[in-house]
This record gives C-alpha cells, structure tokens and sequence, in this order.
C-alpha cells in the first residue's frame, strides 16, 4: 500500500483529422519532397481548443469513475502552455473543480517534460494527476506539420489500487539539440534528421533504454509494450530490433492517426498501450528531449476493474475527416482572414469578474437549492423557483459531467465565429439546469431538439488587445459508449 | 391588479420620420422630422410640453448618453427629459414614461420620442455589443436571427409542425408584409416579393433566411400626449385614447429547466398580453381587436406571437397565417404598415411607429393603407431581448368612446 504507481489514465485527441494529402496538395508546388510523408492523418486541435483545454479533457477523461476529492496534485506539462505567467495548471484545477488545497505547477522546457513529470510524481506519495498537452505549432510546408498532431493525455498517480507498478526507471540528460524553440519563439528550428536519428534516437535514447533494462535486470524480449515515441518511420522498430525487444511490442506510434502530439506523446502512448493490456505484462515507456526518461512498468488484475473511459481507442474512432487545410492555417493563425466588423467586438475581461465567477466560469459549477432542490446556472442570491423564492439557500452543484439534451438551436450565419456557422441553442441537464451554450464540433445532423450532449472545456473568446483567453463551457453531442 | 389607465390619456399628435437608410441624417434631425409633423398634429407650441421620455437602444453609435440630445434637438424649454432604455421595447417605454406622467396627472402635455441611428454601424445587422461583464463570461454572443431562429425548431418539435410547412407559413408572414409596406411611402423596402424569393433567399440563421428577418435602418417616431379633457380643449374631437399598456421583463424563469419553458413561445407576450386585455376590458381578443402592429423582427417571432397575444390557439397560428387572417385584407390585419419588416428597425423608434399607424388607422388618416371597416382598438406589441430573455410591451390604443 505504500506503493506508487499508476491508478487510472485518460486521453484526449482532438476529433478533427487533417489529411496529409491534403496539406500536400496545397504545398507542393513549394515543397515537392514531403510528399513522402503525405499519407494518412492527423489530429488538429479545433479554433477553441489549447494545451489548457486538451489537458482538462484527458483530465476528466483519468478521473471517470474517480473521486476528486482525492486528489492532492497536479503537474501540467507542455511546451505550448497559452500563458507564460499564470498558472495554466491552476485553469485545469478550476475546470476540475478540486479543493482549493490541491498543489499545481506546469512543467515544460522540453518535448521529455511528460514523462518527467510522470518521474517526479512517482517519487511522491502524494495522489497526484499528472498530464500533458501540447497544440503543435510549425509553419505551413514544415515537416512538422505533417508529422505533428494536437493532444494530451493524463495518469492518475498514487498509492492504493494501482493499475501498474513501476519496476525501474532511468534518466539521462544531455544537451543535445536536435530542435529548439527560444522563448517567445513560433515555431522550432531543427537539425539534420539523419544526424538526429544516428546520435540521437540511435545512441542517445538506445543507451538509455538499454542501460534501463540492464541496471533493472529486466530481459528486452519480457517487455510486451514499448513506448518509443519516435514519428519517424522505422526508428521505434530498428531501436527494438537492435535492444532486443519483441517487434510486436512496439506500440504504434500513432503516427497514421495522430501525429506526434509532443510532450503528450509518450503519455498518450502509454495509455494505448495501458489499454491493450493484460495483467501481469510489462511496458517501457521513453522519453526524449534533451536526453532521455526510460520507465519500466507491470501491470495488475486492478487494470481489469478499471471503469470504461474514452480513452485512446474511443478517441481514435471518433473522427471527422478534415480536408480544409486553409482553415487549419486560419485556426493557427498562420493566415490571415478578412473577419469582418463583427469580430471587433472588445472581449475584455475584468479579472475581478472572472475571480468572483470563477466556479460557475471555469468549473461550470450551478447552483442548487437546499429547500426546493431546484438546480440553476448560474447560482444566484435569491433562487429562480418562483413558487419559493428562498435567499441564501444555492449550494454548489457541478454540471460539467452531467448529461444534457437540446431544447432549442440554430445555426448562425450572421456572428462572427472563426468557424461559421455558430451552432447554440439552450441545453437541459438531466436532474435540472439550463444553460444557452455554444455547440462544439457538430454538423447539422448533429443538432435536433432532444439530442443528447455532454460538457467539454473549450475558449469561449480571446481578447486580441490584451492577449487574454476566455473559457467556457460548451456542449457536443453524446457518443456511443457516453455514461 | 392596478386599476389601471385606461381612456385617461390622449395623443394628442403623432408623428414618423421617413425610416431608411438616412446616410444625411444624423439621430438630431430624424428627431426633428418625427416631431415636426407630431407638433404639428397636436396643434400646440414646444413651450407647452411638460416633460418628455427618450427611448434609445445603442450608446456606442447613435446618440450618446442621457436625454440631452433630445433636449437639444427640439430646443424643449428646460423640461425633465429622461432616456429609457429597455432593449428593442424602448420605443413603447418611452410612451409609458409620457402617458404615465400625464395619467398620474404631473404633467399635462407630455412628450415620447424613440430614435434610432443604426445606419452608421459600418455593416448590415445590429451592432454587436457586450450584455455585461459576468454575462460576457457565461453566454452566447449570438446574432439577433440567432436567438430568434431557435423559436422555430422549438414551435416544430412541440406542434409537430414540419419545417417545410412552417417555412411556408413564416415566408407568408413575410410576403405579407412587403405587400403592406409597398403602399407605405414611409416605409424603408417597398418592394412587394414572393414566397419563392423567400424560400430561395441565403440563410441567415437557420431556418431564418433573409427575407424572414427585418430590415436595419434610421429612424424616429414621436407622439405627444395629454388627458382627454385638454384634448378636447385644445379643440380636439375625434380623440384616440390609451386603453392599456403592460411591460412584462423575464425574471430568468425561462432560462431555468424546472420552469417548464420549451422555447416555443414567448413567457412574458402571454403576461403583458393578459394584462393589457384585463385593463383594456378586452375579453375576446380574436372578436375585439381591430388591427395589430406587432414585433415582427423576424417572421417566425411574428407567427408565435399571433398565439401569445391570444389571437390565434397555441399551435395554429401557423394555419391563421396561411389562411390570409393577419393580410391587409383579412380579419385583423397585422404590419398593415408594413411593420418592422418593411420599416427596418430603428430599435427606440420601432415601438412609436407601430403605434404611429394604430393612431393613423383609428382616425382614418391611413391613405390608400386605411381599412374600409372603422377600427375601434388596435394594439402594438414591442418586444426586446431573445425568446429566452426579454421585455415584451403590449400597447392598445382605440377609439375614445370604444
């Protein structure tokens, strides 16, 4: 029981998928020689979604059947955090609501902050959650662009009913720069890829996963997962080859799917691999940037009980195609679009505000009346029942994870949206509670009065003259397999 | 309930500015235009004016804060002049700032004009604007036709109304009304259309194409009023008196499940509607009312409020419309004048001119728009908002022996 080890995982992989042929068709009158990596898919993350986001998502996602209220800490990691100076972790806590005494910080620095995040978490005894995020960013024509996808993935991490326990791991730290972004940068600036792939995932990484195995004492061929988050082709399978591991252990790299998602990558992997699991079996999972993080692990019959989440697999099956690469570019403001009077509306936001609002904002937390049960968004003084009228009776009651259902809904032509039209209308929370929210990721099929939805955390507006991000709650529709 | 005010107020003139696309005008001489013609009618000097309400609905264009500009522009004799402001029923509240000071007897002769400036926006449509900073955080900044439009998926999943029925019955409200606004030299878009430009038209806000929303112009309306006895005085005979006028504002009732709210309809009509009736002494509403002037922003807010005025049963407006029972010719005519759809929509002057050509129809002063048949009580709804949240304004004016 004094154990740490893993408790639960989650993910979050944006829905829309950007076919490479696609952005190739568009580029290579520019760049003929990435037509290479022209194939398949890649995950991009929506115009209202960040690192921030992402992360609350695989969040929920780790905590499904969870009690919150047992977590102590949280560990954000990303190279793509939306603030430099505020906590992006303490947004993921509001939207989490967790107790104001949970411990938060983001982490990030390098593309390996993910799995040392995992590290240092499982050097404590705390309960703590610990995620990574990243939204890719590279130039329009890059090889990043094609090779890079938007997600997060999050681990619980804790004592008690673990679903692997760590059997060794390993560090190595070496300033090795086969990419870098200077702070206030764009976007990265890489070196060759043949000299990256020889000293870096060859040497670099190679030794350290074999001196990993070596100094545990574990055998390459008893692993029957690694986790070698390597999105160029063939290099996670000559690495196993020459180490010694299994060639069916390799876990897909999700490179035909969704893209190397950064320092969410091997997190994101792992929980793939968590997932197609059985008891008793052993995962490696590395990390690179700047050096290398190895961590050994084996699972238990606890990951059997594990209840049902989204997940890699869910999240892999609920696709949209996408073809629009100009609209990716506009999303990642890599183009510029005429938007129009509409979209100069002043989105200030007066800290004060949020800071009073920030449960009902950031956590969509309503209220609930102690007297008559009726449940509102949001809370206020005097409560809405009109047949009883009662003041100073709301208690908290969070909706985020409540199901809904459409009561009215349009689509509007008309404001301004970077990606029009604007699906809204009004929801209703099963058990009480309404709510005129925005409709995320939906097609006009999608939207009918009755339709079931459930909550997601997304950018509700940003202000462009101050540079700040405004989120909210919006609603999508329920899937297959939704509680 | 209040006893009420009715037949205690008399307009004593009324007057409407040409609404349009003014782009030589600013709010100071739409104003002067409406006035000039209400002063004129009523037959008295600015002097004798006692007090006057502004109804405006945008500060960040137009006209600026408090009642100053409509001091200044009708140079009023250093009067109490107060800006009201209640959304798109800022027209109508004016007038009850007027009628009330002249009903509670603390002014004689009392003033309401409403005006709005919008055609110097920059763009098509109302201007966007922020609804307050903890809203700002937790709504939708939808367009107008947004929050409409939702009424008519709401109306068809609870009728059981298909959609191509009921875009059939809002694209009649609409060709309706261009029918009555092409006779109306006033009126903004004059042009008569057919349900096919309507139905073929780009959308908006879905279902709401273009022709199902209200055109955005300039413009100004104005009425003075007094009592009845120094009506007749100032050598007044055919008098038209204020028989009720209710404001209902929602509470968020609508806006919270347990209040049993679908979407379909508007909760505060239905109130401010029941009540005008009570202290008009309405109480067959379908048999009484000679004609309607109501808020036709959009089409389908037309056709739903048919039924929450108690006109038509609650899920056969649709069928009242298409029936020809709201046209010009038909039993009680609705936007006789064209209504918003055809006059656009200066939001603080929308509810003035809706009154403007009650005032016009009673008297008989409506030109080739007049109905042959004299009617007795005609009433004005001005609503403002969106069907979740709203004040909705309900004006009946008739004949004063009615």
């Amino acid at each position: 029981m004094t154990e740490t080890g893993i408790l639960a995982f989650g993910a979050y992989i944006p829905r829309r998928r950007l076919q490479r042929a696609a952005i190739h068709a568009a580029n290579k009158w520019f760049a003929p020689g990435l037509g290479g990596l022209a194939k398949g898919e890649r995950a991009i993350a929506n115009w209202d979604e960040d690192a921030v986001t992402m992360a609350v998502e695989a969040a929920r996602d780790c905590l499904t059947g969870f009690d919150r209220t047992r977590v102590q800490s949280l560990v954000l990691a990303s190279t793509t955090l939306p603030f430099a100076d505020r906590l992006n972790a303490g947004i993921v806590k509001e939207a989490l609501t967790l107790a104001d005494t949970t411990r938060a910080s983001d982490t990030g620095g390098s593309l390996r902050a993910g799995t040392s995040a995992l590290l240092s978490a499982l050097d404590s005894e705390r309960t703590q959650l610990c995620i990574a995020s990243d939204l890719r960013k590279a130039r329009a024509a890059s090889e990043g662009e094609l090779t890079q996808g938007d997600g997060a993935a999050a681990l619980l991490i804790g004592q008690g009913d673990l679903i692997a326990r760590v059997i060794a791991r390993h560090s190595v730290t070496v300033d090795f720069v086969d990419h870098f972004r200077s702070a206030g940068a764009a976007f990265d600036y890489g070196w060759e890829s043949r000299w990256i792939r020889d000293e870096g995932y060859t040497r670099l990484l190679g030794n350290a996963i074999a001196d990993a195995l070596r100094q545990s004492g574990v055998s390459p061929e008893t692993i029957d997962h690694a986790v070698i988050p390597v999105s160029v082709r063939g290099v996670a399978a000559g690495l196993a080859r020459k180490l010694g591991l299994r060639a069916e252990a390799v876990v897909d790299p999700l490179q035909a799917t969704v893209g190397d998602t950064g320092t969410a990558h091997p997190l994101l992997m792992l929980a793939s691999a968590l997932e197609n699991a059985q008891p008793g079996q052993r995962i490696l999972v590395a990390g690179f940037g700047q050096g290398a993080d190895v961590i050994l692990m084996e699972t238990t019959s606890a990951l059997m009980r594990l209840p049902e989440r989204r997940g890699v697999r869910r999240h892999l099956a609920e696709r949209q195609e996408d073809s629009n690469y100009q609209r990716f570019l506009f999303h990642r403001g890599l183009v510029e679009m005429e938007r129009g009077m509409r979209a100069e509306l002043d989105q200030k936001q007066p800290g004060s505000t949020l800071y009073r609002h920030r449960k009902a904002v950031l956590g969509l937390v309503g209220g609930r009346c102690t007297r008559t049960g009726t449940v509102q968004f949001p809370p206020s003084d005097i409560s809405v029942n009109p047949n009883d009228r009662a003041i100073g009776t709301q208690e908290d009651y969070p909706l985020a994870e409540i199901r809904a259902r459409i009561v009215t809904h349009t689509a509007d032509s008309l404001s301004y949206s970077p990606d029009p039209p604007t699906y809204y209308g009004t929801i209703d929370f099963e058990g009480g509670g309404r709510l005129v929210t925005v409709f995320a990721e939906v097609t006009a099929d999608d939207v009918a009065v009755g339709r079931p939805m459930r909550m997601v955390f997304r950018i509700n507006a940003i202000d462009e003259q101050r540079d700040f991000i405004k989120y909210f709650w919006k609603a999508v529709p329920t899937s297959e397999g939704d509680q | 309930m209040a006893r009420g005010i009715k037949d205690r107020v008399a307009i004593l003139g009324m007057g409407c500015a040409h609404f349009g696309e003014r782009w030589q005008d600013d709010a100071d001489t739409l104003m002067v235009e409406a006035f000039g013609e209400a002063i004129a009618d009523a037959g008295i000097e600015t002097s004798q004016i006692d007090a006057a309400w502004l109804g405006v609905a945008f500060d960040a264009i137009n006209i600026g804060p408090s009642g100053i500009p409509l001091s200044i522009a009708l140079r009023l004799p250093n009067i109490g002049v107060t800006k009201v402001e209640n959304y798109c029923a800022s027209g109508t509240e004016s007038f009850r700032g007027a009628v009330y000071a002249v009903a509670s007897g603390a002014a004689d002769i009392a003033l309401a004009m409403g005006v709005e400036k919008l055609k110097d926006t920059g763009y098509g449509g109302l201007p966007v604007r922020s609804r307050g900073t903890t809203f700002d955080m937790v709504g939708v900044t939808g367009s107008a036709p947004g929050n409409f439009a939702q009424l008519a998926a709401a109306y068809s999943s609870k009728h059981g109304v298909s959609r191509d029925d009921l875009k059939l019955a809002m694209a009649h409200v609409s060709v309706k009304s261009h029918a009555n606004g092409a006779r109306n030299p006033k009126a903004h878009l004059r042009n008569s259309i057919d349900v096919d430009t309507v139905l073929g038209a780009p959308m908006v806000a879905d279902p709401l194409g273009l022709y199902d929303c209200c055109g955005v112009s300039d413009g100004a309306a104005c009425a003075i009023v007094t009592t009845p006895e120094i009506a007749r005085a100032l050598g007044k005979t055919d008098l038209v008196t204020v028989k009720a006028i209710q404001v209902a504002s929602s509470n968020g009732w609508e806006l919270q499940q347990a209040g049993g709210w679908d979407g379909s309809y508007f909760h505060t009509t239905r109130i401010a509607a029941a009540k005008a009736y009570e202290e008009a002494g309405v109480f067959r509403p379908r048999e009484q009312i000679s004609l309607m002037e109501v808020h036709d922003c959009f089409s389908i807010t037309e056709l739903v409020t048919m039924e929450d005025l108690f006109i038509s049963q609650e899920g056969e407006g649709w069928k009242d419309v298409r029936g020809g029972f709201f046209d010009a010719d038909g039993t009680i005519p609705c936007q006789i004048d064209g209504g918003l759809k055809c006059f656009g929509h200066p939001i603080g002057a929308s509810g003035l001119r809706m009154i403007y050509e009650n005032y016009l129809q009673l008297l008989g002063r409506a030109g080739e728009r007049q109905r042959r048949q004299q009617p007795v009580l005609a009433l004005s709804h001005n609503l403002g908002g969106s069907p979740i949240q709203n004040v909705s304004a309900v004006t009946i004016i008739g004949r004063a022996d009615a």
